[in-house]
């Protein structure tokens, strides 16, 4: 075949879970780092994504991507109150398990794993999977978000008396809701528009 | 346009009450609260830059929320949809969603340790009768966003030459995927907040 080369080896895909860190390469153009207007640079909302493939091929749409961005930012690090930010990265990597989307579940398993010094845990949640049992808080939090990953939505009031029965009050049951919901947005940019390289 | 009603769209899918306590619970992070509005304005309120009609973005809308079950956001998004275009898209776009139901999320993994967790389901393929009535254009937006909806782990590089070819743009496609992406979210947080609030 003439493009062979082109094509990048089927190999290099992890055809795993991990912690590790991973690439990600975009199956479309990305707007070219030089060429980014002013409003596409607003969209990233830190500069320092202009040195990232994804967020630069969401640039080609700035303003979804800002205000998007700014929606994850606030519902993953706004922790005055609420679910503590190792249950949202919890969340995160239960729904990216969930929906199979290998480089998300790497990036926010570490963020867990960091911020509750469980990796351990975190690490049977990729290798055995979302029906792992790990303890009651973070069985109710996978659990929630996976019926919240479920097309159609499977969570239901069993999951809210769960998740009461474990601790979490009503904002940070909010808070867990936004979470698993970000991440099915996110999740499905992230499988669709390019994958991950080991 | 009625005062009554709240302008902010996640309320209106959640049934949020001002006053209420769900409200009360969504004031605690504005920010989130702003930027989630934010996001359904600038994919299905402001003036299109990337080529996708607005037609076009509530039929994707419409058929998102379709596959999901979710009646109360199908109906939102039929409405503008019905107002953008009449009746005639909207009734395409339900019987298409009808037999394009499915349960996700399933699909394959590269091959390896995660291929026994690989699950079958649909692939849709719209018939030629109904791809004529509804354009090539729509036709492989829709075949896209089922992927997106229920499988979105088999997508792969090879699916973009389908909506090229039928004129999709990279900045096109940006939208569409950010408009299935931004759905999946808004859905789930909905649904979760209705759930909540019961």
């Amino acid at each position: 075949m003439s493009n062979a080369t082109l094509e990048r080896p089927e190999t290099a895909a992890p055809n795993a879970f991990t912690q590790a860190e991973l690439g990600w390469n975009a199956w479309l153009d990305p707007v070219p780092e030089s060429a980014l207007t002013e409003r596409q640079k607003e969209g990233l909302v830190d500069i320092v994504r202009a040195k990232s493939a994804y967020f630069r091929l969401l640039a080609h749409d700035p303003d979804i991507l800002r205000f998007r961005t700014l929606a994850d930012k606030d519902i993953f690090y706004n922790t005055r109150a609420g679910l503590p930010r190792a249950e949202r990265e919890l969340a995160a990597a239960a729904v990216s398990r969930s929906n199979g989307c290998i480089y998300c579940a790497s990036v926010h398993a570490r963020f867990a794993s960091t911020y509750s010094k469980r990796s351990d845990d975190v690490q049977r949640l990729l290798d055995e999977g979302v029906n792992v049992d790990l303890d009651p808080l973070w069985n109710a939090v996978v659990e929630a978000s996976v019926a919240l990953t479920a097309t159609p939505v499977a969570f239901g009031p069993e999951h809210v008396r769960q998740l009461r029965a474990v601790g979490l009050d009503d904002l940070a049951i909010a808070d867990l809701i936004h979470s698993a919901a970000f991440f099915n947005w996110a999740n499905r940019l992230m499988l669709s528009l390019g994958e991950p390289e080991a | 346009m009625s005062t009554q009603q709240s302008t902010d769209v996640l309320d209106r899918l959640a049934g949020i009450a001002a006053g209420s306590s769900l409200d009360a619970l969504r004031h605690e992070r504005p920010e989130t609260r702003r930027n989630v509005q934010a996001s359904y304005e600038a994919l299905f309120d402001a003036k299109d830059e990337t080529g996708v009609s607005p037609a076009e973005r509530f039929a994707v809308a419409s058929f998102v929320a379709l596959l999901h079950g979710d009646g109360t956001s199908a109906q939102h998004y039929l409405q503008h949809l019905e107002q953008a275009e009449g009746d005639r898209l909207s009734t395409l776009v339900r019987e298409q969603a009808k037999r394009a139901a499915a349960r996700g999320p399933y699909g394959t993994y590269p091959p390896g340790p995660l291929s026994r967790e690989d699950t079958d389901g649909p692939v849709l393929a719209i018939g030629i009768a109904d791809r004529a009535k509804l354009g090539e254009r729509l036709t492989t937006a829709l075949e896209h966003a089922h992927r997106l909806v229920f499988h979105p782990r088999d997508a792969k590089a090879p699916d973009f030459a389908a909506l090229q070819a039928a004129g999709w743009s990279t900045a096109a496609i940006v939208t569409l995927s950010q408009i299935v992406a931004f759905l999946s979210f808004q859905i789930r947080a909905a649904h979760g907040l209705r759930v909540l609030g019961a």
